[in-house]
């Protein structure tokens, strides 16, 4: 994908552009709001990462300048800051995600396949599907090779919210945030323990495991054979 | 008071019961000696003449002779009391009232012998002094009656100014206590003792504002200038991880990685303390269900407590609403119930309960764990502060003081009881 990073600590951002370009995503930099704003209305980005405090125009200037020339590519916000109210007003002014520095890179990355692939998701699902592993949101009802499985309803929405994100690194802070919708920072790895009862669950008995551990990252939901 | 009034009652009422006395000795000495020069007849003359100037005045006269049998005067008989004798006679009168009413009067008077056993009686009716000094009492009573009231109502305006004006400074002191640093006292501009005290009092916090805000300022600058060193430190050891991915072993980089990450946890704490106890986010407080949060905190850690076989106990009342910040509330919440678990050995109990009481709503986790020792209880809210025992278990000495944060924001409160085990209570108060 093609991505946008507008980052004024030249640091962070030869780091930012050249881990992003290792991954395989066309990167291009910019060092204040100014370039930052003309490039990201005049290029076609997938994603925009842009740091909330900028030289010339600030971060959530620049995003508001996007969306009033109705441009709708998605915003990661990252931001030294950790408040709350700093996140509400970052989300509200139409960033799409908000991350903390300091963050993983492994972190960012996977919050941007999110983002992207929120966008193509497109029309509402009622059912998910991966590999033989099938999920009805409607009926709330989940089966693996036709066979049925029984979850928690927190067990359901894990397994929704890594089922949606197929096939993408999904970190215990995206999991904290979008199955339990907590900002916090657990003590301990308690997300590990709901992820490998979930995995008891749909994995134990069959032969191809689904729900990968990433080391030093997170979790991916993958039907391919690995 | 009470000597002046007695004072001003006898200067007047007894003067006026002393001049009295001394007409009617003049006036006896004067019908003496009348009696003397010009004899009964002159006397008797003398009387009536006195009687009929003023025949419904005051005086009082009787002649009589050595019988008592009256010759001339007002009096129809000589009076029952005290026959004989130099001294005064108090007696009362029956008088007939042009309404046919008798009415009894309080008189007095000095009986006289003259020669040849003439007795002589001469007096007043005492009613109008009697009148004049109840006229006295009354006006004393009423100016007392008054004075007292006007003391009282006086007293109570001016205590209650006093207690107005210092159940100010009250008001305000608890609020800096509970984080609100801004405060100040308000003055009246009178430039009374109060407003004094108050200037005063203004002027030390604006100086200890001033501190507080130097060292937040020197404490934000250290964790901003030492965290983003780290994260260029962590952003190279992760690229160095990345570029070594197919080469061999990258375990060393990996630690040193996890090592950068906890350095990376406590800064970002202790700047969540510091950014929790400037109180700045009340601002974003809404009514939150502490319910829907204590049963998602629970939820979330119920399967650590079953790894470890520990029993958690959950009784949580239903719809208890408190105004706060949803995120901190689970961040303490969650804080608290992981040192349960952690610190309880496996196959011990928790119990985690919520109740509305009439105090508020109160939030209580016990454990039958090791506890925390009565000398200890104080220390564990402190940063960095370990206990012995704990030293080698993972964290960073700032979980509880993350807790007492949270709590002193939302102005609760958190006790440390149970013996054994530990009994923690979060107390919010009642919503006003």
């Amino acid at each position: 994908m093609r991505i946008l990073v507008i980052e004024d600590d030249e640091n962070t951002l030869d780091y930012l552009v050249k881990g992003l370009s290792e991954s395989g995503h066309a990167t291009d930099p910019a060092a204040d709001g100014k370039d930052g704003l003309f490039l990201a209305l005049e290029g076609d980005y997938d994603v925009l990462v842009v740091d909330r405090m900028l030289p010339a125009l600030d971060g959530l200037s620049v995003i508001q300048a996007l969306r009033s020339a109705g441009k709708t590519t998605p915003v990661l916000i990252l931001s030294a800051l950790g408040d709350v109210d700093d996140r509400v007003a970052g989300l509200h002014a139409g960033g799409d995600d908000y991350l903390v520095k300091p963050f993983a890179f492994s972190e960012l990355l996977a919050r941007l396949e999110a983002l992207t692939r929120r966008r193509d998701a497109g029309s509402p699902d009622t059912a998910l599907k991966v590999g033989d592993l099938e999920l009805d949101l409607l009926s709330r009802v989940v089966k693996r090779a036709g066979q049925m499985i029984r979850l928690q309803p927190r067990e359901f929405s894990l397994l929704e919210y890594l089922m949606r994100h197929v096939d993408q690194v999904v970190t215990r802070t995206m999991l904290l945030e979008g199955v339990w919708n907590y900002h916090f920072d657990p003590q301990t790895n308690v997300i590990d323990v709901h992820v490998s009862r979930l995995r008891g669950k749909i994995d134990r008995g069959f032969e191809r495991p689904l729900l990968h551990t990433v080391r030093g990252a997170g979790y991916m939901l993958s039907g391919e054979a690995s | 008071m009470a000597v002046l009034l007695t004072f001003i009652y006898w200067s007047t009422a007894g003067y006026m019961a002393l001049q009295t006395d001394d007409t009617i000795e003049a006036e006896v000495t004067g019908l003496a000696e009348r009696y003397g020069v010009s004899g009964l007849d002159g006397l008797v003359r003398s009387i009536d003449e006195r009687i009929s100037r003023k025949p419904n005045g005051d005086a009082v006269y009787l002649l009589t002779d050595d019988q008592l049998a009256p010759l001339i005067g007002n009096l129809d008989r000589w009076p029952r009391v005290g026959k004989d004798g130099d001294g005064w006679l108090n007696f009362n009168l029956e008088q007939i009232t042009g309404d046919g009413d008798e009415v009894t009067h309080r008189a007095r008077a000095r009986p006289f012998t003259l020669h040849g056993g003439y007795r002589l009686l001469v007096g007043r009716d005492m009613h109008a002094l009697d009148a004049t000094r109840s006229l006295i009492v009354r006006a004393i009573a009423w100016g007392l009656a008054i004075t007292v009231i006007m003391a009282l109502a006086g007293g109570i305006m001016l205590s209650r100014r006093t207690m107005r004006r210092l159940e100010a400074i009250n008001e305000t002191s608890r609020r800096i206590m509970s984080g609100d640093l801004s405060r100040r006292i308000p003055t009246r501009s009178t430039n009374d003792d109060f407003d004094q005290l108050a200037d005063n009092l203004n002027g030390m916090l604006d100086t200890i504002e001033q501190l507080m805000e130097d060292v937040r300022r020197v404490t934000d600058n250290v964790a901003h200038d030492l965290r983003t060193p780290l994260t260029r430190l962590r952003n190279r050891l992760e690229a160095l991880k990345r570029s070594s991915e197919h080469n061999g072993d990258h375990a060393p980089i990996e630690a040193a990685l996890a090592d950068a990450d906890g350095l990376l946890t406590t800064f970002n704490a202790l700047l969540r303390i510091a950014s929790i106890e400037s109180g700045r986010r009340r601002a974003a407080f809404e009514d939150i269900s502490l319910d829907e949060v204590m049963r998602d905190v629970t939820e979330l850690y119920e399967p650590l407590a079953e790894a470890k076989n520990q029993k958690l106990d959950v009784e949580f009342s239903d719809n208890v609403q408190v105004r706060g910040d949803r995120d901190l509330l689970f961040q303490a919440f969650a804080n608290l119930l992981d040192n349960a678990i952690k610190y309880t050995p496996p196959g011990g109990d928790i119990r985690v309960s919520l109740d509305d009481g009439l105090a508020g709503p109160r939030i209580r986790i016990v454990d039958s764990g090791p506890g925390i020792s009565e000398q200890s209880r104080e220390q564990v809210f402190k940063r960095f502060y370990r206990l012995e025992d704990s030293r080698h278990t993972p964290g960073n000495g700032l979980g509880l003081s993350l807790v007492e944060a949270v709590a002193r924001l939302h102005k609760a409160n958190i006790k440390l009881g149970g013996e054994p085990g530990l009994d923690v209570q979060f107390a919010f108060q009642k919503a006003a």
